[in-house]
């Protein structure tokens, strides 16, 4: 732990609290938080999303709009509450700066980015415009951008991610801050990307001697991290204490349930004998890109790709975003967009270069499920709607009362009640509408209840069926995370579901998958059962994702 | 539906993130409803405009030259709907009865018999041949607002035209929406090589100068209601398209359009299911804007005499008498007033409309 000064906490949060004024009364979405920052100290706010933290550092800086801001905060002495506007203005920036998740949509795309991290000093000291540039040029090499001479004049499109946020990061330290609060700085980044990023506000912590406040739901990151850790939930502040004691003994039970909410492998073995469901040999995937006036270029998406998944397996698609990893899931299930080559056999059917309109019976053993619960499920259908609409097309047998019947058994074993029935997805939370994502894919692989006759067979997925799996669990909170993953295990186990896994997380592949395929920039990096692949990786590339994950 | 709460149970409930209320469902169209509702001016303003283009529906029996119920007698005619000879009533002649003869008017008024003239006694055509005073005629106790030069009442003008500017309005709006949501949706959805081909055609089409077409179409056919509404049609769904079009690209690439085809559904059953309830909300909040817009079209058009003819009642026609005389200011006054009236209330619902369908909100 690095050394805390003696000094007086620069940052002195006493009840704290944040209200907004809703339609329905007032909600509290920060209630009677206090805590202190010292100089020099790296200090966390950890909690799942809507537990108030981002509120609360809003708060610091009164940037929560229209919300009611009630309590004190004490900074550097000054009594922030009390501030004018105005005072606040020159706190902004010059004394506390802020990083925030996005870093495309946190800069301005009208601006170069020498431009947006000058303006802060032109604002603050009053620089001059050469010196701001210099000043610019000086931050960009300190975050680490090669080449900050020529970066000073991109504008943020033509940065990569983990260069934006480095530019966002040098933009926040252009006037020296005290304190640095950085919003969730790496959710939008590859794992690869955060490890720089992360190595980098460290760094920078310790050269510039400031103060951090980091607000995030990742934990491993906190843990290293952090000095001290304070943990949030519902608006209010559970617990603080020092990194390594809340990790190995944490006070609260709801700590306790999150450090515990790590995926945790819960799997069948597959039988050697289990046969074979889908076979893909030389799969690419190949879009045109425009380039000049007339001409096109081709960009392969996914190149040569070779894989199988057996009847119950899960075979696991790692890799950093642009992989391609998503492309070969949707080109597998010929949902792809680009030009599909190579061999496709499920089940031995050929899917490769068949009309949609052949496929289209086949579908109701292969689904998917994608990462989004909020853009998955139509906003103007009803539960009941979205879940019976492929009963409805595939099993046209079955009446109105015999496919609800069907649908509500399905909605008991994603875990919701029948009232969801009548329900439009915007009341439901993000794990709820990944269950019911869940729902509508398996009741078509299950054609609804095993207890209904099915015509012509007894068991269900008798020969199999397919569920891709995009990110399920990506947007959701660490401990919603745990609960869908169990659900989509005992799915598994109950209809011998097969899956294929994508994923970023090396976490949640080594908890759900069987095999695993590592991709890269279109190709398979390395392929394996997934233990012998994460003790033993053999291609580098491998190696440092499993060194990013594990910290 | 029934009131239970939200997933309780035995189920694992999500991090204890904040469960649906257990009040009924409310579908996304059913919210915006009530915040239509809810905004007071938009919604007083659709029912005063209702109300008054439900009553314009009904003009006949508002401002006629004839009366609903005349008893002569002791019988008794209905002249809304049958015409009766002037001979009926005492009269000379077996021509249609003017009603407002003061003759007639004699007849009536003797013990015994009886006449139940409509609020306004002019029809839009009505030429009162006995009007005491020479035309246009000043708002009176006879012409409530007046005369125009033709000695038409201005008011039973102002009643009638108002109607055939709203069912115009409405027919023009309406094509307008079936033609540009078909066509948005089809550039929308399929993209590539059709939506470029469609662009260019837009392009093309929405470059040919729609107001000479008018003149050389007004000098090929017999000016009416119907060549203007098939011209303005022509012209008039390319700014819808563009909106639906734009919808449609964006909401295709949605997960659940994918999940849709993953499902196996087909590509019209995608768009008709998913995709297409949810690209109209522009259409829907334009509405009210392209109404208006319809509305002013056909004014301005008539005002020029390019539009319907001449004993057609029209805003636009009594705008031009107004400007002809401009000494009979009731004519010019009364139709303004009508007119901004009119728009006044159609852009105070889409005003309504558009903050209601504002996904932003609540």
């Amino acid at each position: 732990m690095s050394a805390v000064t003696a000094d007086p906490a620069l940052l002195d949060v006493r009840s704290l609290s944040v209200v907004f004024d809703g339609p329905g009364g007032e909600v509290r979405a920060v209630d009677d938080v206090s805590f202190a920052i010292a100089r020099g100290e790296k200090f966390a706010l950890v909690g799942e999303s809507g537990s108030g933290k981002t509120q609360t550092a809003l708060a610091l800086l009164r940037l929560n709009g229209d919300a009611r801001v009630g309590g004190r905060i004490a900074f550097d002495g000054r009594d922030l509450t009390e501030a004018s506007e105005r005072e606040l203005r020159g706190v902004r920036g010059r004394d506390i700066a802020m990083i925030f998740q996005e870093p495309m949509t946190a800069l301005n795309p009208l601006y170069t980015v020498g431009d947006q991290i000058g303006e802060t000093v032109v604002v603050h000291e009053g620089a001059t415009r050469a010196a701001a540039r210099a000043r610019a040029i000086e931050l960009l090499d300190l975050t680490g951008i090669p080449e900050p001479q020529r970066r000073v004049d991109s504008y943020p499109h033509q940065l990569s991610g983990g260069q934006r946020q480095r530019a966002m990061i040098a933009m926040a330290l252009a006037c020296s801050p005290s304190l640095l609060v950085a919003d969730e700085p790496t959710t939008a980044l590859d794992v690869t990307i955060q490890q720089q990023i992360v190595d980098l506000l460290d760094d920078l912590q310790r050269k510039l001697r400031m103060s951090v406040l980091l607000i995030t739901h990742d934990l491993p990151l906190v843990r290293r991290f952090a000095d001290r850790v304070g943990v949030m939930r519902n608006g209010r502040l559970l617990e603080v204490a020092p990194t390594a004691q809340l990790f190995s003994a944490p006070a609260d039970p709801y700590t306790r349930r999150l450090i515990d909410s790590r995926p945790r492998r819960a799997l069948d073995p597959v039988g050697p004998d289990a046969p074979e469901l889908i076979r893909g040999e030389r799969i690419g995937c190949r879009y045109w890109l425009r380039a000049g006036w007339f001409g096109r270029k081709p960009f392969d998406a996914v190149r040569d790709v070779d894989l199988t998944v057996r009847r119950g397996e899960t075979l696991g698609v790692v890799g950093e975003s642009g992989s391609g990893k998503t492309t070969l899931g949707m080109a597998l299930l010929r949902l792809a967009a680009g030009e599909v080559s190579g061999a496709i056999g499920f089940d031995g059917e050929r899917l490769d270069g068949r009309p949609q309109s052949v496929l289209r019976p086949l579908r109701r053993r292969m689904q998917v499920v994608f990462q989004d619960p909020y853009n998955a499920l139509s906003p103007r259908m009803t539960v009941e709607q979205i879940v019976g609409e492929g009963l409805e097309l595939h099993r046209p047998d079955l009446d109105r009362d015999r496919r609800r019947e069907a649908i509500v058994a399905m909605l008991g074993e994603v875990g919701l009640d029948p009232s969801a029935l009548a329900r439009y997805p915007h009341e439901f939370s993000g794990g709820q509408r990944q269950r019911i994502a869940i729902a509508r894919a398996a009741i078509v692989l299950t054609h609804g209840d095993r207890a209904l006759p099915i015509a012509g067979r007894t068991d269900p997925t008798g020969s199999g069926a397919l569920l891709l799996l995009d990110e399920p669990t990506s947007a959701l909170d660490v401990s919603v995370q745990q609960q869908v993953l169990e659900l989509l295990c005992s799915l598994q186990r109950k209809y011998g579901l097969s899956y294929v896994f994508i994923t970023h997380d090396l976490a949640v592949i080594r908890a759900m998958a069987h095999r695993v395929i590592v991709m890269k920039d279109g190709v398979v990096v390395e392929s394996g059962d997934t233990d012998a692949l994460f003790d033993h990786p053999r291609a580098d590339y491998t190696r440092a994702l499993l060194a990013a994950a594990d910290g | 539906m029934s009131a239970l709460p939200l997933p309780g149970g035995p189920a694992p409930v999500d991090g204890g993130l904040a469960a649906p209320s257990a009040a009924p469902s409310v579908s996304p169209a059913q919210r915006a409803w009530r915040r239509f509702r809810a905004d007071r001016r938009g919604w007083w303003s659709l029912w005063i405009f209702g109300t008054l283009v439900v009553l314009s529906l009904f003009a006949e029996l508002l401002s006629n030259d004839r009366p609903i119920v005349a008893h002569y007698q002791g019988k008794t005619f209905f002249p809304l709907w049958d015409t009766v000879p002037e001979t009926a009533f005492g009269g000379d002649f077996a021509t249609p009865t003017d009603y407002l003869d003061p003759f007639i008017r004699e007849q009536f008024a003797k013990p015994g018999n009886w006449a139940i003239y409509p609020p306004n006694p002019y029809r839009f055509d009505t030429i009162n041949y006995f009007a005491p005073s020479p035309n246009p005629a000043a708002p009176s106790s006879v012409n409530v607002l007046g005369t125009d030069d033709r000695g038409r009442d201005v008011l039973a003008r102002l009643i009638y035209g108002f109607r055939v500017s709203v069912l115009f309005g409405l027919a023009l709006t309406a094509i307008g929406v079936v033609i540009g949501v078909i066509t948005g949706a089809i550039q929308g959805y399929f993209g590539g090589r059709i939506d470029l081909a469609f662009q260019r055609f837009i392009e093309i089409w929405g470059s040919m100068p729609e107001l000479y077409l008018l003149l050389i179409f007004a000098s090929l056919f017999e000016p009416g209601v119907l060549i203007l509404l098939v011209i303005l049609s022509l012209f008039g769904w390319m700014g819808l398209s563009d909106y639906v079009r734009a919808e449609f690209l964006r909401n295709r690439n949605l997960e659940y359009v994918t999940a849709a085809r993953a499902l196996g559904l087909s590509s019209w059953q995608i768009i008709r299911r998913h995709v297409l309830p949810n690209s109209l909300t522009p259409v829907i909040a334009f509405l009210p804007f392209r109404m208006s817009g319809a509305i002013l079209a056909l004014t301005s058009l008539d005002f020029l005499g390019l539009g319907v003819p001449p004993s057609t009642a029209s805003l636009g026609e009594l705008l031009a008498q107004g400007k002809a005389n401009l000494d009979a200011w009731w004519i010019t006054l009364s139709t303004f007033a009508v007119l901004v009236g009119t728009l006044m209330l159609l852009i105070f619902i889409g005003e309504a409309l558009r903050t209601a369908l504002d996904t932003r909100r609540g």
